[in-house]
């Protein structure tokens, strides 16, 4: 009876959650298997690994892995390492804190298409933007950001929007840190910078893998800024194994093989999520 | 230098710090938010103007052009939809793992997290190819369902904690006074887990709200809520600054203050509880 | 037939026996407080009986009807919990009412008893207060009137006392105790608390690992334990247990070697044989110090002064530490030479199973 009551109320999260992994992944399985192009609604046969092997050989494929793997890697680093040492700079009180936290996040909640244009345009334009301005007070020769380095401007833009969620975490975990722990640590003569070495980066470790987890899982993923600004370009230099599948499937209209590329995406971020659900999963007392 | 006058010191040092640091963080916020004041002249000025005389036209002009208010509504409506029916959905599952749990109760809950975790990209074709067969690309509906499906995990997990954490005791107490499973959910668990099911509500809404691949992808004019309209704007005509900024801070002003309401939340909510 | 009566309750969880075969009966009116160490199965006892936890099997009657299978509410009963359980969302009077507007009670007579009970409780002025408004003491009244508007057949208290201060705590034991005698309702109370136990109980049932120990008065269980668990865990400090070395039979009297001393009683009352693997237990105010002479002789190695009363903390000559209480003025020091005498009325034996030896006390020996 209370079995049945609680499975009862469970079932409608469960099975639309359920439908909303199944019917679209075996839809993009059987697409990958077929020749399918939007363009020539006709036909559509079984090409068997075609797909596959297509998207892989294409010459934009490794470019895109390692764009993406460039990507992800170089943001978790910047987030990680300076929410930590943000996080811990604010964590004792100064006139204004509150005002300066509020300031530190806030850009997590800019929507990443506006992120993207105040960035591209007021921020990189080679000929009005701030930077310019910077670097022709400076005395030096203003830099097309977008073209001359694209990824490492996609870079500025994603890690701006994700730093403020690293601050975040790690300011709440600073706050569940044992003041005493720190107090004894001083009494035993542990100067600041050996409190933060050896007490402070310690009890982060958790925080730390929680927010290199879920950041991988949204860095996997970025589109918005890349479709902004620099489209994937110039070339490939930009693109990033999401944006290439969108390029695939909407700009080029070949089903197949963009749901080849989403398998491959889907398998790569189940490599990703394999750990932080295991991470999760040993946090977590049900 | 007394031990006192070290410490005031290192406090004045380390607050001007993080005041220098947290200002040129903002700085490209509030550049946007000021440049949306300014004419366009003004915009592309160099070096760029601080001091101006601020218009109000960019933000009638936006109006106007890509008829702001009206995505701003669909944003509306669709972030406010989609919360509400996820809510509705994950309310009762919550309820039952949080004060039922089975055996299968933990691999239930990772199962939902684990969905989340499938890149959108992947099952991005199938979901066109849908949208398209049933009429629901560029509607509203359309992306409701979707954004529902997106955060129903998140949300069925912010609430499992919070009912997890409602005091034991005093279920138990309504259950010796007679309550029976009924009036123990609307008299008591509702009314305790009031700050909890708003916040999660809040987060949710933020999430729909910023949220870009689907609404780029799904929508064309009818239902393009702002994350989509303000795309638009990458386009060459889209160099008018200050046109570009009034609609960049119409787009982003709700959902920054909605933020900085529920910061707390936001942090148990993504990283689901793991950090407190 | 008992008013109510537990018979063979068991409680199994996964992979824990909680509560392995209680039998218990318990009179109308009757103040019974459930006491053990933690993890000894008191709480868990209490909670089958409200029903918040299922038994495994037995059963559990309550004025003639049996009550194992009935929901929660149904069985008549109330209960205070350890945290309060106030709802935090409602105010004093509503959280008096909530059962009886659950029960659909008239409007007039829910008035009424929350008007009697927060009289006597001294609520009346706090009645639009919200819990978290309240201080510890009050919200803890605020429980207790929860429990008395509904008029239940018995009362159960969940360490009801262990989250207030000292002072307080002792002035909520002497309410709850008035409150008893007013109201003349079968309460059960669960508490690690000895002192709650003894001041409070008109019985005491000692639970150790999910078995009833001993069930008896608090005078019966300080002077007649039935075994050396009891023995130790009523009174404070502690009884002293010391090994029997030798023991001599002179005729009509039984000589014992003990810590490196000697004492004596007639053999008339003892019940049954001992043997050097056996046990004396003496409790530290059954003991005395004197000038020369004594039982036992030793040195101090703390004196711990209270105001009242003082302790010794007494090495004796075979090297066991044992404790005995000295007047609140003594003047020995750490260190000091002491001779100590037994008052051999109120030794206990322990055989070698750890179950106490029946004994005649002296004076009806003598008699």
């Amino acid at each position: 009876m209370k079995r049945t009551i609680t499975r009862l109320l469970m079932a409608p999260s469960v099975i639309v959650l359920l439908l909303w992994m199944i019917i679209p992944l075996s839809m993009t399985i059987y697409f990958s298997t077929i020749h399918y192009n939007l363009l020539y609604p006709g036909s559509t046969r079984f090409v068997g690994w075609l797909n596959y092997d297509f998207f892989i050989t294409d010459p934009a494929f490794l470019t895109a892995i390692g764009n993406t793997t460039l990507l992800v890697g170089s943001v978790l680093i910047i987030t990680v390492v300076l929410g930590v040492a943000l996080s811990a700079l604010i964590d004792k009180p100064f006139f204004g804190r509150g005002i300066v936290r509020v300031l530190l996040i806030s850009p997590f909640f800019v929507m990443p298409t506006v992120n993207a244009l105040v960035w591209k345009n007021m921020m990189m334009n080679p000929v009005y933007g701030i930077f310019a301005w910077i670097w022709q007070s400076l005395g030096l020769t203003p830099i097309d950001w977008l073209s001359t380095y694209p990824l490492f401007s996609i870079i500025v833009m994603v890690s701006w929007q994700w730093l403020p969620f690293a601050i975040l975490v790690f300011v709440t975990a600073l706050q569940s840190q044992d003041h005493e722990q720190k107090e004894a640590a001083q009494m035993d003569g542990a100067t600041s910078w050996h409190i933060f070495r050896y007490l402070t980066i310690p009890h982060l470790s958790r925080p730390i893998t929680v927010v290199v987890m879920i950041e991988a899982i949204f860095l996997l993923s970025v589109f918005a800024q890349i479709y902004v600004s620099t489209n994937g370009g110039p070339g490939y230099s930009s693109t990033n194994l999401a944006y290439m599948i969108y390029n695939q499937a909407l700009l080029q209209f070949n089903v197949g093989t963009a749901s080849a590329g989403g398998l491959i995406a889907v398998v790569l971020a189940n490599i990703v999520a394999f750990f932080l659900i295991r991470a999760v999963g040993k946090n977590l007392t049900v | 230098m007394t031990l006192t006058q070290q410490k005031k010191l290192k406090t004045v040092l380390i607050g001007s710090l993080a005041w220098i640091i947290a200002l040129v963080l903002f700085f490209p916020i509030f550049w946007m938010f000021l440049t949306s004041f300014k004419t366009e002249a003004q915009a592309i000025a160099f070096p760029p103007e601080l001091f101006f005389k601020p218009t109000l036209e960019n933000f009638a002009i936006v109006q106007e052009r890509s008829d702001y208010l009206y995505h701003a509504m669909n944003s509306v409506v669709i972030s406010f939809g989609a919360t509400i029916i996820a809510l509705i959905i994950a309310i009762p599952a919550a309820y039952s793992m949080a004060f039922f749990p089975g055996k299968r109760t933990k691999d239930i809950l990772l199962w939902m997290l684990s969905t989340k975790m499938l890149p959108s990209v992947g099952v991005l074709v199938p979901i066109y190819l849908l949208g398209r067969d049933y009429g629901l690309l560029d509607t509203r509906t359309g992306l409701i369902i979707i954004f529902t499906l997106m955060n129903l995990p998140i949300i069925v997990w912010m609430l499992f904690s919070y009912f997890k954490d409602l005091p034991k005791e005093i279920l138990e107490a309504a259950r010796m006074d007679g309550a029976t499973p009924w009036t123990e959910v609307t008299k008591v668990v509702m009314p305790l887990s009031v700050g909890g099911i708003i916040s999660t509500g809040l987060l949710s809404i933020i999430l729909c709200w910023n949220e870009a691949f689907w609404s780029i992808n799904l929508t064309a004019t009818n239902a393009a809520p702002l994350t989509a309209m303000i795309a638009s704007y990458s386009s060459p005509e889209g160099l008018f600054w200050a046109k570009l900024s009034a609609a960049s801070t119409l787009a982003c002003a709700p959902i920054i203050i909605f933020g900085w309401f529920c910061q707390k939340q936001l942090v148990q909510g993504l990283t689901f509880g793991a950090v407190k | 037939m008992s008013y109510l009566t537990i018979n063979r309750l068991q409680k199994h969880y996964d992979n824990y026996h909680a509560l392995r075969g209680i039998n218990l009966s318990i009179e109308e009116g009757e103040f019974i407080v459930f006491v053990g160490p933690s993890g000894c199965g008191k709480s868990t006892l209490l909670r089958t009986i409200a029903g918040l936890e299922t038994s495994s099997s037995g059963k559990i009657n309550l004025d003639g009807q049996e009550i194992s299978e009935l929901a929660p509410a149904k069985r008549d009963l109330a209960m205070v919990f350890q945290s309060y359980a106030l709802y935090p969302h409602m105010t004093v009077k509503e959280n008096l009412s909530f059962a009886l507007r659950l029960a659909k009670a008239p409007q007039t007579e829910i008035d009424e008893k929350v008007r009697i009970a927060s009289t006597s409780l001294q609520l009346d002025t706090l009645l639009e207060r919200k819990p978290k408004e309240l201080s510890g003491g009050q919200r803890q009244r605020v429980a207790i009137g929860r429990a008395i508007v509904r008029q239940p057949k018995v009362f159960l208290f969940d360490e009801p006392l262990s989250n207030l201060d000292a002072a307080l705590r002792v002035q909520m034991r002497l309410e709850l105790a008035r409150l008893h005698k007013q109201l003349g309702t079968t309460m059960i109370y669960v508490t690690h608390d000895q002192v709650e136990a003894m001041t409070l109980a008109d019985r005491v049932v000692i639970l150790n690992a999910g078995q009833i120990e001993q069930v008896g008065t608090p005078l019966e269980l300080y002077r007649q334990p039935k075994s050396r668990f009891v023995a130790e865990f009523i009174g404070t400090p502690k009884m002293n247990l010391i090994p029997i070395d030798q023991i001599d039979n002179q005729g009509d009297r039984l000589a014992l070697s003990v810590g490196g001393g000697k004492t004596s009683f007639p053999v008339s009352r003892l019940q049954e044989d001992i043997n050097t693997n056996s046990t004396l237990g003496i409790r530290p105010e059954h003991l005395a110090l004197v000038d020369s002479d004594g039982d036992l002789s030793g040195h101090v190695e703390l004196i711990e002064h209270l105001g009242s009363e003082a302790y010794a903390h007494v090495r004796l000559s075979n090297q066991q530490r044992i404790i005995v209480k000295a007047a609140a003025r003594s003047r020995i020091k750490d260190e000091q030479q002491v001779h100590i005498n037994i008052d051999t009325d109120e030794i206990i034996l322990l055989n070698d199973s750890d179950r106490v030896i029946s004994m005649i006390a002296e004076e009806t020996v003598y008699d």
